[in-house]
């Protein structure tokens, strides 16, 4: 890809001259930094929670290994799970809402840059507090989904739980900030002509996502909050002897814990949607179908929780509904598929490492996904849950799907992100080793699920039948670690050393592709005017536009807006010098954080026992939180 | 877009006080047959009781949306996004019933 | 960012702020925070229901009961003084309205006595709901007097839990509608300030609503 590198960029120079060290990036305001921070961050966890799969697959090569000990298991597997869900790919996922959603829709920041920074400071702080106590042996440990009774005072004693408990609810305050700005964002900071029917399929997918956020969320917090309340001030909502239900805790968590899984799919959904038209050179397959089977899934995704608790026993009608309303949701997942296979019908195809990522999902997803069908039904799920053949599932669709869609992602926008290509040859062979180590790793699930392997034990007897399945599980895993080295390698090296990107590298439609790499801080010198869903093959590219409805904005829209027509942007100047206002940097948004995560801390320390320490903690922590609310309230934004 | 802009000039229709007092006087006014039903034994007992609160409840939030929080006169996206929200909780809620046996 | 620029960012304030549908940012994502909050009081809600006449041991809401050592215990809601709690709640979403009125309107003619009166309104909309919080607050005292608490039963659990969640809203509004009040006394709110007002207001109306559900739910079907 090195031929397409162009003009020398005004690289790192213009956007960063006042902004290095770390107060500047405990201060930043920008999209773009946040967007940055979260994906330092997520890739960290990354490392994190791959470690722990690495622990845990070790322990499960050979029968009664003695790696680690059944607690330690639990611990592990705890935070795999809970790592990789709200530590690595919501994160990855929100990395690129930060970045890509401005830039798609012509806007220059967030709706809120306040707040998105905000999110990231309650994320990074709520995930240290998390992952930290793994190093003192009082990591979570009873499972990523927290089932009552486990989960409550009476079996789940001690700290472990209560990191869970608090970490959880620290991290939904991120999401849900985070999604109230992306929805305002969308809606209203779109450029002249760019109507919904004509904004880029990630941010559409990312609009249907926050939507699932604000109403997914608040309903595990309720969850936490009841379990919170049991664990620490001796309410019954979990337990059976006082009447209470622990199949409550259950309906409340699937109710978050089904759209969650398409909150965590459908951002890489978007991203594949972006680079597959790009590298078939042919514009989105059914592009409205894209998008309403989009809202559909979110739609129906609140209407299926209940299919994760078949084995509980709630009857015949309430099985058949939920089954029926499952199989449902497989039709508008098929008819993504089929769609990106009809982009790539007929189109001049190349084959970067990004569309090799993103024709892996397509392939890897179809592979979890009817496998997931399979669940749908009651009397195949009986057989099915809580054994392999579900691990194997779930991880097809997650990393098969959300993160080799974010690999793709990661490829495609690294040259609009650094200004430079990352190695096409190393990416082979993260690629390729990416995917034999996956199929290696979680194909033989479905082999050692079927002959009954339950999940979540520590270890096994040997002559069940499951030796070899889990031996080229093991394997498999170690792949995927070369792969990982690699991708990291090949990440910090391309952003010093890689060829140089030119604005539009890849020969993109949407509007990011038309501003420099990286972006100034103000994005787009001049706000464009769109007037078609592929604005820069308008420019680069008409003969691929012949189907495709143009109109201009209203003129008046126009005027206020202060709109060109879209073009490719080379203005080099500062925010200054063109006198285009930017936020200004703060460091509010941290402080409130930090008073949040105080705050709750103070329950960890009333468990300990030291009553007064824990109510001093909690008020100074509110009271913090109060004080820099206020400041930050009361301080222009720009 | 230039129909979103067209509604958002009509915005600032607020109703007027007169309205105001109407709509306080409406909610005054089903509170106070909603307290009263409460006292009723024979209406307590009946089959009409729960429906009978259940729709002065809804009337009474649809009024405080619908005009307090001008609802009617602002924006449908306001509409929409409190509309589309209010409709999944109501079915989940429904739904939670039902799996509970409440139904 | 020097002196200069921020001299010229507010000279460029202007013309920037374009935005796609001429609504306010704030007001678009408070909408969408109530949104959310639907899902969150739907979840409080359902669980007491889901809850309600299984605790296995009393007090109960509805029904005296006696315990086995042969302890009475009373009915624990006191419909009178929730009745008369709702009805100042409900009048303090009259009086918000009529704030945000005043706020709205200043100046204009008809709002030039009491009706034109921010000040007045916001004072009376925060009083009624430190009214609501001290009827609540005396509710509380007295179910812990008659012997429920939170740790009694599951109706302890839920109940509290649920109003107490929306108390906490109430106190948020409190404050929110006092810090409003300290500025229009400071420096006196106008048209320009009628966003801020109006966010507030529509918290406020929407913790109203979801009291007009509870009050019905929890306090009246048996």
């Amino acid at each position: 890809m090195a031929s397409l590198a162009a003009s020398p960029t005004h690289a790192s120079a213009a956007s960063t001259s006042e902004q290095t060290g770390l107060w500047s990036w405990l201060t930043t305001v920008d999209h773009k930094r946040i967007g940055m921070l979260y994906l330092y961050t997520a890739l960290f966890y990354l490392l994190v929670g791959g470690l722990e799969a690495l622990v845990l697959r070790t322990q499960l090569a050979k029968p009664n290994m003695g790696l680690i000990s059944a607690e330690t298991y639990n611990q592990v597997f705890t935070m795999h799970g809970t790592t990789m869900i709200f530590l690595v790919v919501m994160p990855l996922s929100a990395a690129f809402f930060n970045y890509l959603i401005p830039l798609q829709i012509g806007a220059r920041d967030v709706a809120f840059p306040r707040l998105n920074a905000f999110s990231y400071w309650v994320y990074a702080l709520g995930g240290l507090f998390i992952t930290l106590p793994i190093f003192f042996g009082v990591a979570p440990n009873g499972g990523w989904f927290g089932y009552a009774p486990l989960s409550g005072p009476t079996y789940g004693g001690g700290f472990n739980m209560d990191f869970w408990v608090l970490g959880l609810q620290i991290l939904g305050i991120s999401s849900l900030a985070a999604a109230f700005n992306f929805i305002t964002t969308i809606i209203n900071l779109r450029a002249p002509g760019m109507t919904l029917m004509r904004m880029p399929m990630f941010t559409w997918m990312s609009f249907v996502v926050q939507f699932m956020v604000v109403l997914a969320f608040p309903v595990v917090t309720a969850a936490l909050f009841f379990l919170q309340f049991d664990r620490f001030f001796g309410t019954h909502f979990y337990e059976v002897a006082a009447g209470g239900d622990p199949l409550l805790w259950q309906h409340l968590f699937w109710v978050f814990g089904h759209p969650e899984v398409y909150i965590l799919i459908l951002p890489a959904f978007g991203l594949v949607s972006e680079v597959l038209p790009t590298h078939s050179r042919k514009p989105l397959f059914g592009y409205n179908v894209m998008a309403y089977s989009g809202i559909m899934i979110g739609f129906l995704g609140f209407g299926v929780w209940a299919h994760h608790m078949f084995a509980v026993g709630m009857g015949p009608v309430a099985d058949s509904i939920f089954s029926v309303a499952t199989m449902l949701i497989g039709i508008p997942t098929g008819v993504k598929i089929f769609n990106w296979i009809a982009t790539m019908y007929g189109g001049s195809l190349r084959f970067p490492v990004s569309m090799k990522f993103a024709i892996g999902l397509v392939a890897m997803f179809t592979i979890g996904g009817i496998s997931g069908v399979m669940h749908a039904s009651p009397p195949s799920d009986l057989q099915q849950t809580d054994t392999y053949f579900v691990v194997a599932h779930f991880h097809y669709v997650l990393y098969g799907g959300a993160m080799l869609g974010i690999f793709a992602g990661l490829y495609h926008y690294f040259p609009k992100i650094t200004g430079r290509f990352m190695s096409e040859r190393l990416g082979e062979w993260h690629f390729w080793l990416n995917f034999i180590g996956l199929n290696l790793t979680f194909f033989p699930m479905h082999f050692s699920g079927m002959l009954g392997m339950p999940r979540r034990i520590y270890t096994y007897d040997a002559g069940q039948g499951w030796d070899l399945f889990n031996l080229m599980s093991t394997s498999g895993t170690y792949m995927l670690l070369i792969a990982g080295l690699i991708f990291a390698y090949n990440f910090f090296t391309s952003r010093r050393n890689g060829a140089l990107a030119s604005n539009d590298p890849w020969g993109a439609p949407t509007l990011e592709w038309s501003i420099p790499s990286p972006p100034p801080e103000y994005n787009f010198a001049q706000i464009p005017e769109v007037t078609s869903r592929y604005p820069m093959w308008d420019l680069k590219a008409p003969d691929r536009m012949a189907g495709i409805k143009h109109t201009h904005a209203d003129a008046a829209v126009i005027a206020e807006a202060h709109a060109v027509p879209v073009h490719e942007e080379t203005e080099r100047r500062t925010a200054q010098e063109l006198g285009i206002p930017m936020p200004f940097p703060t460091i509010k948004p941290f402080m409130v954080a930090l008073g949040i995560v105080i705050l709750f801390s103070g329950l960890i320390v009333m468990h300990a026992g030291n009553f007064p320490l824990a109510m001093a903690t909690m008020l100074g922590g509110a009271a913090f939180m109060v004080g820099s609310l206020y400041a930050w309230l009361t301080s222009p934004l720009e | 877009m230039s129909n979103d802009r067209a509604h958002a000039d009509h915005t600032h229709e607020h109703p007027t006080w007169k309205q105001y007092k109407w709509v306080a006087l409406w909610l005054f006014v089903i509170t106070v047959i909603e307290v009263w039903a409460y006292y009723i034994p024979s209406f307590v007992a009946s089959k009409a009781f729960v429906p009978a609160l259940l729709i002065m409840s809804a009337v009474k939030f649809t009024v405080v949306v619908m005009f307090y929080m001008h609802l009617k006169y602002d924006h449908q996206i306001f509409r929409r996004l409190f509309g589309g929200p209010l409709l999944i909780a109501g079915a989940t809620v429904v739904a939670f019933l039902f799996l509970f046996g409440k139904l | 960012m020097s002196t200069a620029a921020t001299a010229g960012a507010h000279e460029a304030h202007e013309h920037t702020h374009y935005t796609t549908t001429g609504l306010h940012h704030r007001k678009i994502a408070m909408w969408a925070f109530i949104g959310s909050e639907c899902m969150l009081f739907g979840s409080l809600i359902t669980t007491y229901l889901v809850y309600k006449g299984r605790s296995v041991a009393g007090p109960f809401p509805h029904e005296a009961w006696t315990s086995p050592d042969g302890k009475a215990f009373p009915a624990i809601l006191d419909i009178p003084v929730t009745s008369a709690s709702t009805f100042v709640l409900l009048m303090s979403s009259l009086f918000m309205v009529l704030a945000l009125a005043a706020v709205e309107n200043k100046g204009k003619p008809g709002y030039e006595g009491r009706l034109g009166s921010s000040k007045f309104w916001l004072a009376a909309t925060a009083a009624a709901g430190a009214t609501f919080l001290g009827f609540q607050a005396f509710e509380f005292t007295s179910f812990v007097h008659h012997g429920l608490t939170i740790k009694t039963n599951l109706f302890g659990s839920s109940f509290f839990t649920l109003t107490g969640f929306h108390g906490a809203h109430v106190a948020v509004g409190v404050l929110w509608l006092m810090t409003m009040l300290f500025i229009d006394i400071k420096r006196g709110l106008g048209p320009k300030d009628a966003l801020n007002v109006d966010i507030m207001a529509l918290y406020w109306h929407f913790v109203d609503v979801v009291w007009i559900a509870i009050f019905t739910l929890v306090y009246l079907i048996k």
